[in-house]
């Protein structure tokens, strides 16, 4: 073992983990990423000055193309697409660990008469882990960028067969470690591997993407993980843990802002009352014009607006940008509140209100704007739904019921911006809009918010 | 120290450590924390590095190849595009 090599290894973990804690304010975070990004230069640079390697042509080859995907990729995404960029890097990630594995496997086999039990145990682990990585994100990923329907597919029973699957892979991993001269068992085991990480995604419908993305997020980093165990490389070994754990914290966030447990959003499980859309909103439905949108903003001295997935699929953030700055031109004051699962990934919406401009100050968690609500005049709810639902404050409303909601329906006046009365993803009737103090604003967000924004000019 | 343990506790202590950093994190910069933190998880570039160029077999090295290109799609992607969404950032002026 090269003691060097080893030393730098453990400076560029110390610098992941300083670039991780860099993350924890947006005024130290672009120097954290570029720490992180050093540490990773410093790794790669010292893997190849190991005397394993012999031969550098292909390796020159494979990081030349990667570099180049890798470039592309991101220079070319928009911010809205987002989710479906990072499930695919996701999967390529978690797809690497699993070929490293397999290659380490089949080393071992030719070089040693038998590998140690830690060293097939791992290789099993990262196969299954980084399989069912690649091909949920990848799945993921086809959801996001609407190539596969999003909407939640219809397995049967797809509970049973997933657990045949997992059990398979397992059985699978166990004769790796009994006989691991049979390195074929192991492609076996990342095909099983493959079919399950399709089935577990599949049948995930739109909003639950931001469980899914965390959830493949700490695959990705637990397959490194398991590949370091393969290797016994401690850079691996870290660097996969901090990843891992930091995608469980954030599984966990978004579960609890669902009110759902991990369980119940891989494995369905949608059952409760329903209230029919008629009785909700039958002659209580009042729609509005921008005209009256822009005088009932005029007289208002504190606006909060409410984002959800509708306003990336409208693009209105330019537009909620330029109303925000006319209004506080004006001297009203405009907050963000913005719920844990608004989008379709955590932090979605900030990323785009970010884009356009918007200080992050301005972006309010709903732990912090739920008490001012009954302070605000005007909130403009733009392409949510389900997340300011108050149907979910009742015990027996169904799939929402004890999800923590943004409390607009306290402001003195709602305006939702919606196309239609539709529901959102949890398929419950919301009776906000239904409320006295709401107006519907029917249609695009993006043409309504410039409508608004025109009729304030003229005013 | 059986090399196991050893790496074992490693792995455990550094979960630990992952917990304590990334719970301060907030909430407004979660999405650029998931890019970021996958562009780290591409470390296994490390050993697709050594299966790639230790030309063992041309099975490992045809392997150790394609695993190069996924983990620097990952590595390069990854701290780019985490690095274009948090210069987006910034502050009232």
């Amino acid at each position: 073992m090269n003691i060097g090599i080893n030393i730098g290894y453990l400076v560029a973990a110390a610098l992941f983990i300083f670039g991780l804690k860099g993350l924890s304010h947006p005024r130290t975070a672009v120097r954290g990423n570029l720490l992180g990004a050093t540490g990773m230069l410093l790794a790669v640079v010292l893997t190849l000055l190991d005397r394993q390697i012999i031969s550098f042509e292909w390796i020159l080859v494979g990081l030349v193309i990667g570099a180049g995907f890798g470039v592309i990729l991101a220079v070319k995404v928009q911010m809205t697409q987002m989710p479906q960029l990072v499930a695919l890097f996701n999967g390529f990630g978690g797809g690497a660990s699993a070929l490293v594995a397999g290659a380490a496997l089949i080393e071992a086999a030719l070089l040693t008469t038998a590998p140690s039990t830690q060293m097939t145990v791992s290789t099993a682990a990262s196969g299954l882990i980084g399989a069912v990585t690649f091909w949920g994100s990848l799945i993921a990923f086809g959801k996001l960028q609407g190539i596969i329907s999003s909407k939640p597919a219809k397995i049967p029973a797809h509970q049973l067969l997933n657990g045949i699957l997992l059990l398979a892979s397992l059985g699978l991993g166990a004769l790796i470690v009994l006989d691991p001269s049979a390195t074929w068992v192991y492609w076996i085991l990342v095909a099983v591997a493959s079919a399950l990480g399709v089935l577990m995604v599949m049948p995930i419908g739109g909003a639950d993407m931001p469980v899914v993305i965390s959830l493949l997020n700490s695959f990705s980093g637990l397959a490194a993980a398991a590949t370091g165990f393969v290797l016994l490389n401690n850079v691996l070994i870290i660097s996969g843990s901090l990843v891992g754990a930091s995608g469980l914290i954030l599984t966990n966030l978004m579960c609890k802002a669902m009110n759902r447990s991990l369980g119940n959003v891989l494995f369905g499980g949608v059952g409760g009352t329903i209230a029919a859309a008629d009785d909700v909103y039958a002659g209580k439905i009042k729609s509005t014009s921008p005209d009256e949108v822009a005088m009932l903003l005029e007289g208002a001295r504190r606006v909060v607006i409410v984002p959800g997935y509708g306003m990336a699929v409208a693009q209105a953030q330019y537009a909620v940008r330029d109303l925000t700055n006319l209004l506080e031109s004006r001297g009203t004051e405009v907050e963000f509140g913005i719920h844990p699962v608004a989008g379709r990934m955590p932090g979605h919406m900030n990323v785009l209100l970010a884009e356009a401009n918007i200080p992050y100050d301005k972006l309010k968690t709903m732990e912090e704007i739920n008490p001012t609500f009954e302070q605000t005049d005007v909130v403009i709810v733009l392409g949510a739904n389900d997340t300011v639902n108050p149907a979910a404050r009742e015990a027996d409303s169904g799939p929402l019921a004890g999800m923590p909601i943004l409390d607009v329906d306290k402001a003195r006046t709602v305006v939702v911006i919606k196309r239609s009365l539709s529901p959102g993803f949890a398929g419950v009737p919301n009776p906000l809009f239904a409320a006295d103090n709401t107006l519907m604003l029917f249609g695009d967000g993006k043409q309504m918010v410039t409508e608004i924004i025109a009729a304030l000019k003229e005013a | 120290m059986d090399p196991f343990v050893a790496a074992l506790t490693i792995f455990v202590l550094a979960v630990f450590v992952g917990f304590e950093v990334i719970t301060k994190v907030p909430p407004t910069l979660h999405t650029p924390l998931m890019s970021g933190s996958n562009a780290i998880s591409g470390i296994t570039l490390v050993g697709a590095l050594l299966a790639a160029g230790a030309k063992e077999t041309t099975l490992t090295t045809i392997l150790g190849v394609v695993a190069v290109v996924f983990a620097t799609i990952n590595v390069v992607g990854g701290f780019l595009v985490t690095h274009r969404m948090l210069r987006m950032f910034r502050r009232k002026d």
